[in-house]
């Protein structure tokens, strides 16, 4: 008879026992907040039980992983103080005492260690599943070994140079071409000189060939 | 095909043509239509009262614009030559004028290609996801990120930091940012291999370049407008204010910026003018090009401020879900409940029952009227405000490709314009040794012009771009411009002008023409000039610097000029049109010692005088 109402006292003051042990502002609680519907918009999930059990258990996951034993489990996660939010307090109890509080340092270690799979259990992000006090890991950089920029510039200027040499010998060799067809007629050099293009002015006047250089053609 | 470059034994060239009427009209409206377009009139728009601006705006253009540009035309394509030729013929105490065209010319082509080094930078890095100025680098030790970014915005970090890498004044110098040299050489080889072989790869290279912006303006206007915001940016532009146009300011601003826009006094438009054959219309022309100018501005303004208004209301909507944040957080409200729409009715309930919890949180005013009005013009609006916009449009990469091509093209069509007016009167003052070839004097002057800029790439190099645009970019060419339209309509005589005007266009200019010449044209000019100088006379010029250290920043410190540089932005106003008193002084001295009037044979070229004949020494 004592040993069952020692029992029955025992099974009511366990979740007693469990909820002071969980307060807000606790020392070695730690805050959630998490934000469904600026994460998922019409997909957004109800938060409910279940997905509070989902939580438990993804803790205890991290802090099996962090201390690489086989010992914790969804009991010794405990929540409370949850808002409509959704925000709510959790804390660790050790496996082996569960009056003892796991210290909130290697809570933090361990939510750092395994963030990823929390958020991707939950579909979410660092920023819509916030862990007050524990910043984001920054992404790193991407530092490709050539910066995108010189490949383009490369790519344009080689381009340039190409035009640049290719119409330098294009003009090149119209100029010897040229040169080789005036050699061979130089009759028509006189006929070019009546249009009158002197000092670059367009001389609408009559060429006066009294004056016309033509002396190469009185050798004699 | 062109009759280009052909030598005879003499070794004389008849002057190049251009190949098409097109080629000519696309390259003379591309000259006019530049940057400025589309970052300083949206500006001006939105400053001076949306559409009312349009007024001064179009009045200027009609009477000071539009003269001046048929003059320009017209003198180059009946004289034949560059610009210190025309001169020289029309009166050889203005030659003055065409050397001071020319050396304007020059100091613009070394600033004006800088921007576009900075344009093809921009247009490197964009093709990169993420963007490099949407997100701040880590520090070294990857802890958190750049200080100074964080401070100001990613966007304001990689223009200032890791583009310019600015200096904090202008006493320091800083040291040459290979980067920015990089892309100076890039921009100045583009632009010779359009030069290569003078207006025929020009003509060739305008197809592109000054249609292609115009493509793209489209591309963004369809775009923008189903943007959000985009309406109430449009509405802000174009709402006029018309008691604006009782302040003097933004008549003297409208006619600044028409004259500027239009690249008149340059000496390019009658380079170009000079290569077409007499016979041509040329009012119907600069007509042509005058109104296509304007109209560009006025719809290039419209996407612009579209995006503008686009990243106002993206800004306002960061601004409200930050403080909506803030509130849901506090007071544990479900996630979602307090949206945009609602905020207001959220926040005046949770403020009247808890007010010292709400005050607590600082929460921003969050304004849609405050970031319409912050606009910015020039540079800060394509490299800060524009790159900004793009960030938040789905596909960034694209548009910012696009948009920095477009930036690209125009000033690439208004370098030719530049360089137009130093290389054909340097031709047609036969400077250039006659075993020479035209190629390798254009790269010669080309390579000059990119070491003379390489000041630019400095750390400091900004703080003395805006010294350059402010101090040469503006008063010369007023000055330049009023001569010129002196010397023609009382010095050569408005009624040879309208001679000359009859045998190429067929009719004589009616009276418009020649009452704007005359009078109203140099009237507005003067007034134009003495108001422009009285403005920047009254306050001692000061500059905005970019300095990490300073108490308020993120605002740029206002610091006034040293008086050595100072000094050289003095300078730099009255060297270029020194000339201008000078050769008439000159040669007002030859004429009195030497008595010869060999002016008069430039005067009046007579066809019997066969010109032939003048012994060249």
């Amino acid at each position: 008879m004592l040993v069952r109402i020692l029992v029955l006292l025992y099974l009511a003051g366990a979740p007693a026992l469990a909820q002071t042990l969980c307060q807000p502002n606790a020392s070695n609680g730690c805050r959630v907040r998490i934000s469904i519907k600026t994460a998922l918009g019409n997909q957004a999930y109800e938060w409910n039980e279940n997905e509070m059990f989902l939580f438990r258990a993804t803790m205890a996951f991290a802090m099996r992983r962090y201390y690489k034993t086989e010992t914790y489990n969804v009991d010794n996660i405990i929540m409370c103080n949850q808002t409509l939010r959704v925000s709510f307090w959790f804390v660790v109890t050790s496996p082996e005492n569960s009056t003892m509080l796991i210290p909130k340092a290697d809570v933090e270690k361990a939510v750092r260690m395994s963030r990823h799979r929390i958020n991707n259990a939950f579909l979410l992000t660092d920023r819509t599943l916030e862990f007050l006090g524990i910043h984001p890991t920054l992404a790193a950089p991407v530092n490709p070994d050539t910066p995108p920029w010189l490949i383009v510039f490369g790519v344009v200027i080689g381009a340039v140079f190409a035009g640049i040499i290719a119409l330098l010998v294009s003009s090149l060799l119209q100029k010897r071409r040229k040169e080789k067809g005036m050699m061979e007629d130089g009759q028509d050099e006189e006929d070019r000189q009546m249009k009158g293009v002197e000092n670059d002015n367009v001389l609408d006047g009559i060429y006066n060939r009294g004056f016309t250089d033509d002396d190469r053609f009185t050798k004699l | 095909m062109p009759e280009e470059g052909m030598e005879d034994n003499k070794g004389r060239e008849e002057r190049p043509k251009w190949n098409n009427k097109a080629e000519y009209l696309l390259t003379c409206i591309g000259f006019a239509v530049g940057v400025g377009n589309v970052w300083r009139f949206p500006y001006l728009c939105q400053i001076y009262g949306g559409g009312a601006f349009l007024i001064p705006y179009l009045i200027a253009l009609v009477f000071q614009g539009l003269p001046l540009l048929y003059l320009e035309l017209a003198i180059g394509q009946r004289l034949r030559m560059g610009s210190i030729g025309v001169w020289n013929s029309i009166s050889p105490y203005l030659g003055g004028v065409g050397v001071a065209s020319m050396v304007v010319s020059f100091c613009v082509s070394l600033f004006y290609n800088t921007i576009v080094a900075w344009v093809l930078w921009y247009l490197f890095n964009s093709f990169q996801d993420p963007l490099p100025w949407s997100q701040c680098p880590l520090n070294h030790n990857n802890t958190g990120y750049v200080k100074e970014c964080v401070e100001s915005t990613p966007v304001n970090y990689f223009w200032y930091r890791q583009t310019l890498n600015i200096t904090p004044n202008m006493e320091t110098s800083g040291s040459l940012q290979w980067w920015l040299v990089v892309s100076l050489a890039t921009a100045w080889s583009i632009i010779y291999i359009c030069f290569i072989r003078g207006i025929e790869t020009i003509g060739k290279a305008v197809y592109v370049t000054a249609t292609f912006p115009y493509l793209v303006l489209t591309i963004f206007l369809v775009r923008a407008l189903t943007l959000p915001g985009s309406s109430e940016g449009l509405i802000y532009l174009f709402t006029p204010d018309w008691e604006i146009l009782k302040n003097p300011q933004v008549w003297l601003d409208a006619a600044t910026q028409i004259f500027f826009s239009l690249s008149v006094a340059f000496g390019g438009l009658i380079s170009f003018s000079s290569y077409n054959s007499q016979k041509n219309n040329c009012e119907r022309d600069a007509v042509l090009v005058g109104v296509i100018n304007s109209a560009t501005s006025i719809y290039a303004s419209i996407p612009i401020f579209a995006i503008l208004g686009f990243k106002a209301h993206t800004n306002y909507v960061t601004c409200l879900n930050g403080n909506i944040l803030a509130l849901t957080n506090e007071f544990d409200i479900s996630d979602m409940n307090i949206t945009v729409e609602n905020y207001e009715q959220w926040f005046d309930s949770l403020n009247g029952t808890h007010p010292s919890r709400v005050s607590d949180l600082n929460l921003k005013t969050c304004d849609l009227q405050t970031f319409l009005d912050q606009s910015a013009s020039g540079t800060g609006l394509a490299f800060i405000v524009f790159t900004e916009a793009v960030i938040s449009m789905p596909g960034s990469q694209v548009w910012a490709v696009l948009f920095f091509i477009m930036l690209f093209s125009l000033g690439l069509s208004s370098m030719f314009g530049n360089l137009e007016g130093i290389l054909t009167p340097l031709h047609d003052l036969k400077l250039v040794p006659k075993w020479m070839p035209n190629e390798l004097f254009t790269a010669i002057i080309c390579l000059v012009l990119f070491l003379m800029a390489l000041i630019f790439c400095l750390g400091s190099g900004n703080y003395w771009l805006e010294i350059f645009n402010s101090y040469v970019g503006s008063v010369p060419f007023l000055i330049i411009a009023f001569f010129e339209i002196i010397a023609v309509a009382y010095i050569y005589g408005i009624g040879r002008f309208s001679d000359d005007l009859e045998f190429m266009t067929g009719h004589r200019p009616n009276i418009f023409w020649k009452v704007c010449w005359l009078v109203i044209s140099p009237l507005m000019l003067f007034v134009v000039l003495v108001a422009y100088v009285a403005v920047q006379a009254q306050t001692h010029p000061t500059y905005a610097a970019w300095n990490p250290d300073y108490v308020n920043f993120p605002d740029t410190e206002v610091l006034p000029y040293p008086d050595w540089v100072f000094a050289i932005c003095v300078l730099l106003s009255s060297v270029p049109v020194i000339s201008i008193p000078l050769v008439a002084i000159y040669r007002l001295i030859c004429c009195m010692s030497g008595r010869h009037s060999k002016g008069s044979l430039h005067n009046d070229p007579n066809p019997y005088a066969n010109e032939g004949y003048v012994v060249e020494s």
